[in-house]
């Protein structure tokens, strides 16, 4: 019975996720766009883009592999995988695969070697050194993602990521404790990384030369670009979406009923689109890293979740 | 006669026969007959080490003319595990063999000491006793040392990688020999009966312990003693490298585990601290050397030691965690490390067998100069491809289960039922879980580069450009392999429960097959099933799939030359990225460790300061171990060998004065 219910949740998930991904980008550039007084292009823009994408024949090198177009859907599959496997509007684990952080971490890294390798297989300068830059980061996130998810998990005696949210939902004081704190914020910048966000990458860059992400997509175009940026920006959705329900974890569905649902469904996209606004508005105040400080920022952030791991062992 | 029985006389009687093959047939025959005849061999210790882990029993004693007790083989459940892990390679590296070896490679001493190198893996876990465990030890190391020496004729840099071979594991073989020797004299007998029933605890078993942790750190590639790996490895063709770096690191792994299962059990919590900072340092500088290595098979050699150091590193843990009263997290920790020791197996031995394939196809191991691989050699690329993912962790290969199973027992091992096991381990475990995250990181780097770079994009160099696949014989191998690597990544339950039941009776793991064939750690709450996993992956994957054919039919794919890139520099393969390049964020970022030492030279166009013509870069990436621990030492020894060159000139007048002396010195002492 929960078995068919963490179904039905998930399938929720997916849909939602699908319809509001790219609204969220539109969110994030049109508040962004206000906020430098430029007019913007409204918040539909990523989805009349994605359309476009879709009706046009994508131009391929010639020398290029099959890895151009499996790698996009690769991409778009890990990501819609991580729709379905995190707590985002109900906290029910589907039946043998729960949503340990391990695995999700590691599905993640599915779709970042579909991008790394998309990048390389153009064959072109910029390609390979956009793919080159984000293996780095990703490399170099991956123990701060770890050890941040870690420390989340000692209240919770559990990696599953539902359970945690339960707990910090069931118990409010593990979430403004000072090792919770530490591990969100460590956490924030490992996802603000690993999503290609300021002050890592720029997203509105139109310089080569500073891209990271930008530059592994230059090659690809029709539907294979409309996989890649789909694939991206439900990343980012599923992610700020995590953030989100483990900051503030009331309104998630614990257990199935309708109403439940709905307003899991709700409060998530609320939640989400209000942490939209508040990356956009932050990032409005920051210029991008130079790609050798990045290390430096990441190093901090592992300092800050290794610090909250061994605080929660010693201390607490 | 039990089945057993018959397998390792089977397996005798295959040596014998592949011997003889060796010798005996013609050469245009040889690498078929004898590749069939190792094959076999190689069968032979599947089923003899699957019987011996499935819990069947027989001796087979050899007597010796010596005053020592007959050689005694006997597999237990363990070692049935090993044999059957380290025969598996052995079948795919034969297999391979039959189509690659050529010239050197097929020469009578390379498949002789091939099957003599294989028997002697076979039957070093079958050993019951320290003196036979020894003797196939070296039967092991001097095969392969034979087997490389093979090549010795066509390349002038074998000799010096030899040299560091040779060394390296008589210097293992001397530290094992010391460490059982403290053991046996302790017990009183060589048996390895007698020698488990010495105290953990004693100050002897504490030496013991370090000196086989060295000797078999060596054998398994960990840090400092890994060396000769980046020397010899890239030396040996593919098969070969396959057999040494999937297959007989395997051995001291094995040894490891019979320090610590079945002689040693329940260790001091110290050993287990010693034992991950070991791994750990194996692990982190084994990936970041890997990372920056040009070399597809330097690259590949110093993933054998990060990956060693990370099954290092879950045996340490789980020493460490059982000594803290963690059990749970311990069994489950031990599982992990021998679930990443099959994993490893299978996908290196893959990957090395790959690379064979490359060489022989591009005659080129420099990845710089390689590129555009996949379409010309598809069925090279996929089992490649596969095997890179196995070894980058991902989903859902073996690697992937195995990583995540030590992660799952080094969360749950710092508490038990809520509180803190211990200090150490509060510390030890987040510092593990950071270094293997980082590990798993630069891993995921390292094979994105060397499947990438070698191929995707464009050829890089008209030997690249002119590959064709290998011959079906060296297809069949690969693929293999490939298999295994993604199929032992579905069926975690039925894996885990076999290694599980091979640790007993000392330890009994708590793990079983739950739905298909997923795991359940019990003691550790851990539950994962990798079938489900794709199966959901597939469901998700039919919308995007509908989409994709619907969306191809209205707008069908355009080809051309030169799409999206100003400039025309699509033209020139030059252009791309290379192995170096892709590692340079890398290098700067790790300059401290790696120490890299960076030529550039550029010439200018006549008298201009500003039109350059063309522009040399060079660089090298030194192993701070040799030149920072080896160097100091090898010069030290070489001015102690030219100061004893002094005492002896060749002067019949010194020679007689030394007797002299000599003789006084004899009086002085007999008379006292």
């Amino acid at each position: 019975m929960t078995g068919a219910a963490a179904i039905i949740i998930a399938l929720v998930q997916l849909v939602l996720f699908v319809l509001l991904a790219p609204v969220l980008i539109g969110v994030i550039r049109q508040v962004r766009a206000r906020l430098e007084g430029r007019a913007g292009s409204g918040i539909w823009q990523p989805w009349l883009d994605v359309r476009k994408l879709l009706s046009k024949n994508p131009v391929r090198a010639a020398d290029s592999s099959w890895m151009l177009a499996a790698g996009p859907v690769t991409l778009l599959v890990s990501s819609l995988l991580l729709c379905a496997l995190l707590p985002l509007v109900g906290t029910l684990p589907l039946p043998l695969i729960p949503s340990d952080l391990f695995v999700i971490v590691s599905v993640m890294l599915i779709g970042v070697v579909a991008l790394a390798l998309v990048g390389l297989d153009a064959g072109t300068a910029f390609g390979g050194m956009g793919s080159s830059r984000h293996m780095t980061v990703a490399a170099l996130v991956e123990p701060t993602l770890l050890l941040a998810v870690y420390a989340l998990s000692i209240p919770a005696g559990t990696s599953t990521l539902s359970l945690i949210v339960e707990t910090r939902l069931a118990n409010p004081a593990v979430i403004i404790s000072p090792v919770s704190l530490l591990a969100m914020v460590a956490l924030a910048i490992a996802i603000m990384a690993e999503t290609s966000r300021l002050p890592v990458d720029n997203p509105s860059t139109h310089l080569e030369l500073t891209m990271l992400h930008e530059a592994m997509v230059l090659e690809a175009s029709g539907r294979d670009l409309a996989w890649l940026e789909l694939g991206s920006w439900l990343k980012l959705a599923a992610l700020l979406g995590l953030l989100s329900n483990l900051i503030v974890p009331w309104g998630i569905a614990t257990d199935f009923s309708v109403l439940g649902v709905l307003v899991g469904v709700g409060t998530v996209t609320v939640k989400i689109l209000l942490l939209g606004v508040v990356l956009s508005a932050g990032e409005v105040f920051l210029a991008k890293a130079r790609l050798f400080r990045v290390p430096e920022l990441l190093a901090g952030s592992f300092a800050l979740g290794l610090l909250a791991v061994t605080a929660s062992y010693l201390v607490a | 006669m039990t089945a057993l029985e018959a397998g390792m006389l089977g397996q005798t009687l295959l040596l014998v026969l592949a011997v003889a093959a060796a010798l005996l047939t013609p050469t245009p025959w040889r690498s078929r007959v004898s590749g069939t005849f190792c094959t076999l061999l190689a069968a032979a210790g599947i089923v003899t080490g699957a019987l011996a882990l499935s819990g069947g029993t027989g001796s087979l004693s050899i007597p010796t003319a010596l005053p020592l007790d007959p050689l005694v083989l006997s597999p237990d459940r363990l070692g049935g595990l090993v044999m059957v892990v380290v025969s598996s390679v052995g079948v795919l590296a034969s297999l391979f063999g039959i189509g690659s070896a050529r010239v050197a490679s097929a020469s009578r001493t390379a498949w002789l000491s091939m099957a003599v190198f294989l028997c002697g893996m076979q039957l070093v876990p079958a050993a019951t006793d320290v003196v036979t465990f020894l003797l196939f030890w070296e039967i092991m190391t001097l095969g392969s040392t034979a087997l490389l020496l093979a090549h010795h004729a066509t390349r002038g840099t074998v000799a010096s990688a030899l040299v560091w071979y040779s060394a390296m594991s008589q210097l293992s073989f001397f530290f094992v020999l010391a460490g059982f020797a403290m053991l046996a004299g302790q017990a009183g007998g060589t048996g390895f009966a007698d020698l488990a029933t010495i105290d953990p605890y004693s100050w002897q078993a504490s030496v013991a312990f370090l000196l086989l942790l060295l000797g078999f750190g060596g054998k398994a590639e960990l840090v400092p003693l890994h060396v000769w790996v980046p020397r010899v490895l890239p030396e040996a063709p593919g098969h070969v490298a396959a057999a040494m770096s999937g297959a007989m690191v395997n051995i001291g792994v094995y040894g490891a585990l019979l320090v610590l299962v079945r002689l040693l059990p329940n260790g001091p919590a110290w050993w287990g601290v010693l034992i991950m900072v070991v791994g750990g340092v194996s692990a982190l500088y084994g990936i970041l050397q890997a990372s920056v290595a040009s070399n597809l098979k330097v690259l590949l050699a110093y993933s054998t030691t990060e990956n060693m150091g990370l099954v290092f590193l879950g045996l340490g843990a789980s020493v460490l965690l059982r000594a803290d009263n963690a059990t749970a997290a311990a069994d489950a920790a031990l599982v992990a490390a021998l679930l990443l020791m099959l994993s490893h197996a299978a996908f290196k031995s893959t990957l090395f067998l790959g690379a064979g394939a490359v060489a022989r196809a591009a005659g080129e191991m420099n990845l710089d100069r390689l590129g555009g691989l996949g379409s010309r050699m598809p069925w090279t690329a996929a089992a490649f491809g596969a095997a890179a993912m196995g070894a980058a962790a991902l989903p859902v290969t073996s690697g992937f289960v195995a990583e995540w199973m030590l992660l799952q027992s080094l969360i749950h091992g710092s508490r038990v039922d809520g509180e803190v096991v211990s200090v150490t381990a509060s510390v030890a475990m987040p510092l593990a879980v950071a270094v293997i995250a980082l590990t798993a990181g630069l891993a995921l780097l390292t094979f994105v580069k060397a499947y990438g770079i070698a191929f995707l994009a464009r050829p890089r160099s008209p030997e690249a450009k002119l590959a064709v696949e290998v011959p079906v014989i060296m297809r069949i191998p690969l693929v293999l392999g490939a298999l295994l690597v993604v199929g032992l990544g579905l069926l975690p339950g039925p894996l885990a429960v076999a290694v599980g039941g091979a640790v007993g009776p000392e330890f009994t793991p708590d793990v079983r097959t739950i739905g298909l064939a997923g795991v359940d750690a019990r003691g550790i709450d851990a539950v994962l099933d990798p079938t489900t996993f794709v199966v959901l992956a597939g469901l998700l994957l039919v919308p995007v799939l509908i989409a994709l054919f619907v969306s191809a039919r209205r707008h069908p794919t355009r080809t051309s030359p030169l799409p999206w890139a100003g400039g025309g520099s699509r033209l020139r393969p030059r252009m791309q990225y290379t192995a170096t390049s892709y590692a340079e964020p890398l290098v700067r970022v790790f300059d401290d460790v790696l120490r890299p030492s960076r030529d550039v030279e550029v010439t200018h166009v006549g008298e201009s300061r500003y039109l350059v013509e063309r522009v040399h870069v060079e660089q090298t990436v030194s192993d701070v171990v040799e030149t920072r621990l080896y160097r100091p030492v090898l010069n030290l020894m070489q001015r102690a060998g030219i100061l004893a060159r002094r005492a002896q000139n060749g002067s019949i007048h010194r020679y007689l004065s030394y007797s002299f002396v000599a003789l006084l010195l004899v009086l002085i002492v007999v008379s006292l």
